[in-house]
């Protein structure tokens, strides 16, 4: 419920877009003195597809975001987009699969990354889970990544469970690798090490923010808005533990 | 996972290089380089633990049949018979040519 | 003679192979090469042997006298899964391939995707490179094409699932799988009932490349062989972008799915007559 919290607490006094799936939040609203439009998946335990009741990513919502996004960029005012991430997963499901999730989710992708190639400033907070296909149709295109310090916010490819059964591991010794490969941990800490975030910060009540957290969360965002100069992504690279993302495309520029 | 270190007699090195095989499931994969004159140096990093006796008696097998030219061969063995080895090598060596 | 005789396997071929079987003979050139073993940082501490081009070729080159870069996935080297270097070498040669476009170069892109997704040992950094290659089609699309080929035997999965998804067009065979998610994967978060990942005639009825074109989610659907892959590649790189690609489509496929009865369970069938309309 994070999400729908801090979208609650952010988008106070916004107006709420219609004609989306009910399983998107999203609002017209003013962050410091600017306008913007907030986006977040939340639970809906009336959704169609079962599998997706859950505050995952399915198909009504990779598509709706894409739908969200496009009118913002349609507004053609370059808005800023504040992309609230609290996504369990994506829906795993046989309707899902047969109905190309896959395609769903890249909408939702192209429609990100499109908006920051318009100009838009495209940021993504972090108050929960942000968990691979979920993370990527929403989030992951943002300019600017910004996470609340807490447990309970992660950035993973797949749950443990799964990864465990996928690379023939327990748990426990997936927990062991994750200690020493940053890359595999599931911590906040860890994942910050790789360079790909903006800004982490703490807040007191991170499930239900008081004023002092929105103030300084939006404060955050306000200063994130402002930083973003260019419509790429290169202000992710650059850390030692993501070294070799950065040698590889130096070596391409050198060989191409 | 081990990494193992050979070095055997050779004659003069090929002008070429080659590479032959994956790190798939049964497979390895074989970079062949020009080496310094009289030496074969290989550098193996295999998925099988224990094997530095297995490989060296299949390397002796393969170049005591003839002297191999001065090669620095890297293998990257994902748990490859020795046939398959020996086939990998075999396949190297035509690539680069051997004169 | 027959087609058996004249036929070569697309799918047999080797990532490096296959670049090299599209691009006009004589004009391959690969980047980082693996002689230059630019390899996982990653692997090897988790005792996992990696490979000296980390699974990924980078070529360019041309098609028809087009400049092209093709990026082939290795299917055989941990499952095609893509970890930092590999990706960044996608990622990267989109990256430039859109630059090229900017400075007066058009030069396009044709990607072999055989991959079931983010290489776990690497988990985020995977994730964040195919966040990149995202992003970096999304940006060279706007100038030419980007063409997707699945070709079989791994199939397409997770992350770059999307990837293919965003690609101007969509070139699948007969062994082609494309899915976001592994079936493995579903059945350990959704359970046997929802999906038996050992039902191989069911996860290719859902999944496979003939369904998958059926429905409209793959724009050509080709034999497993060289010269047809090879020709409807070249073919499409001439057409030249789509009006609007299928990731673009949102309106149509919320309408669709707002028609769909998700009451019941769904079969293949029910899946292209809501995408493609009932056929005679």
């Amino acid at each position: 419920m994070r999400g729908l919290q801090w979208f609650n607490a952010l988008s106070a006094g916004a107006t709420p877009v219609e004609g989306l799936p009910d399983s998107l939040k999203v609002a017209d609203g003013v962050l410091g003195k600017q306008a913007v439009r907030f986006i977040a998946v939340v639970t809906d335990p009336n959704n169609r597809f079962p599998r997706a009741r859950s505050g995952e990513v399915g198909l009504l919502e990779g598509w709706g975001l894409a739908k969200a996004v496009d009118e913002a960029i349609a507004t053609g005012d370059k808005r800023p987009i504040i992309a609230i991430v609290d996504v369990p997963s994506q829906a795993y499901g046989r309707r899902e699969e047969a109905l190309g999730i896959h395609q769903a989710l890249a909408a939702a992708a192209d429609s990100y990354a499109r908006a920051r190639l318009a100009g838009h400033p495209v940021i993504a907070l972090l108050v929960g889970k942000a968990m691979s296909g979920a993370f990527l149709a929403h989030g992951y295109q943002a300019n600017r990544l910004i996470a609340l310090r807490d447990p309970g916010v992660m950035v993973h490819a797949m749950g443990k469970a799964s990864a465990a059964r996928v690379t023939l591991r327990s748990v426990e010794e997936l927990e062991a690798l994750a200690a020493s490969v940053p890359p595999m941990a599931y911590d906040i800490d860890s994942y910050a090490s790789l360079g790909l975030l903006w800004e982490t910060l703490s807040v007191s009540q991170i499930e239900q923010p008081t004023s002092d957290d929105v103030a300084r969360v939006t404060d955050c965002l306000v200063q994130a808005i402002k930083d973003v100069a260019q419509p790429d992504l290169k202000g992710r690279l650059g850390a030692t533990n993501r070294a070799a993302s950065s040698l590889v495309r130096q070596l391409l520029r050198e060989q191409w | 996972m081990e990494t193992l270190s050979f070095e055997f007699p050779a004659g003069q090195p090929p002008k070429g290089r080659a590479l032959v095989g994956c790190v798939g499931s049964g497979d390895l994969e074989v970079l062949l380089e020009p080496g310094t004159a009289g030496t074969l140096t290989i550098q193996v990093q295999t998925s099988v633990n224990g094997a530095q006796q297995r490989w060296q008696h299949l390397f002796e097998r393969i170049f005591q049949e003839q002297t191999p030219p001065a090669l620095k061969i890297d293998i990257h063995d994902f748990g490859a018979t020795p046939g398959v080895v020996r086939l990998r090598l075999e396949q190297g060596f035509e690539e680069i040519g051997h004169d | 003679m027959t087609d058996l005789l004249t036929k070569h396997s697309f799918v047999e071929l080797g990532a490096r192979q296959r670049a090299k079987a599209l691009l006009d003979v004589g004009t391959y050139r690969e980047l980082i090469d693996p002689f230059q073993r630019v390899m996982s940082p990653w692997l090897s501490r988790q005792g996992v042997v990696p490979q000296a081009d980390d699974g990924v070729v980078i070529a360019k080159g041309s098609i028809a006298g087009l400049p092209v870069v093709v990026a082939a996935i290795e299917g055989n080297f941990q499952g095609g899964s893509l970890g930092e270097v590999g990706g960044a070498k996608i990622a990267g040669a989109l990256e430039l391939a859109g630059e090229d476009n900017r400075n007066g170069i058009p030069t396009r892109a044709v990607l072999l995707l055989e991959t079931g997704g983010v290489r776990l040992q690497e988990a985020n950094l995977g994730l964040a490179a195919i966040a990149d290659i995202h992003a970096a089609i999304v940006d060279l699309r706007q100038y030419q094409p980007v063409i997707g080929v699945v070709a079989g035997s791994v199939g397409c999965f997770g992350g770059m699932s999307i990837a293919a998804g965003l690609c101007s067009y969509l070139v699948v065979t007969r062994e082609a799988r494309l899915g976001l998610n592994g079936p493995q994967v579903i059945e350990q978060e959704a359970g046997l009932e929802e999906y038996d990942s050992r039902d191989r005639p069911f996860i290719w009825s859902l999944t496979g490349g003939e369904q998958r074109f059926n429905s409209g989610l793959a724009d050509r659907y080709v034999a497993d062989d060289v010269v047809q892959i090879q020709q409807t590649v070249s073919a499409l790189l001439q057409q030249g972008a789509p009006e609007q690609p299928r990731s673009r489509r949102a309106d149509f496929y919320l309408a669709r799915l707002a028609e769909l009865d998700t009451a019941a369970q769904i079969e293949p069938a029910t899946v292209s007559a809501l995408y493609q309309g009932e056929r005679p």
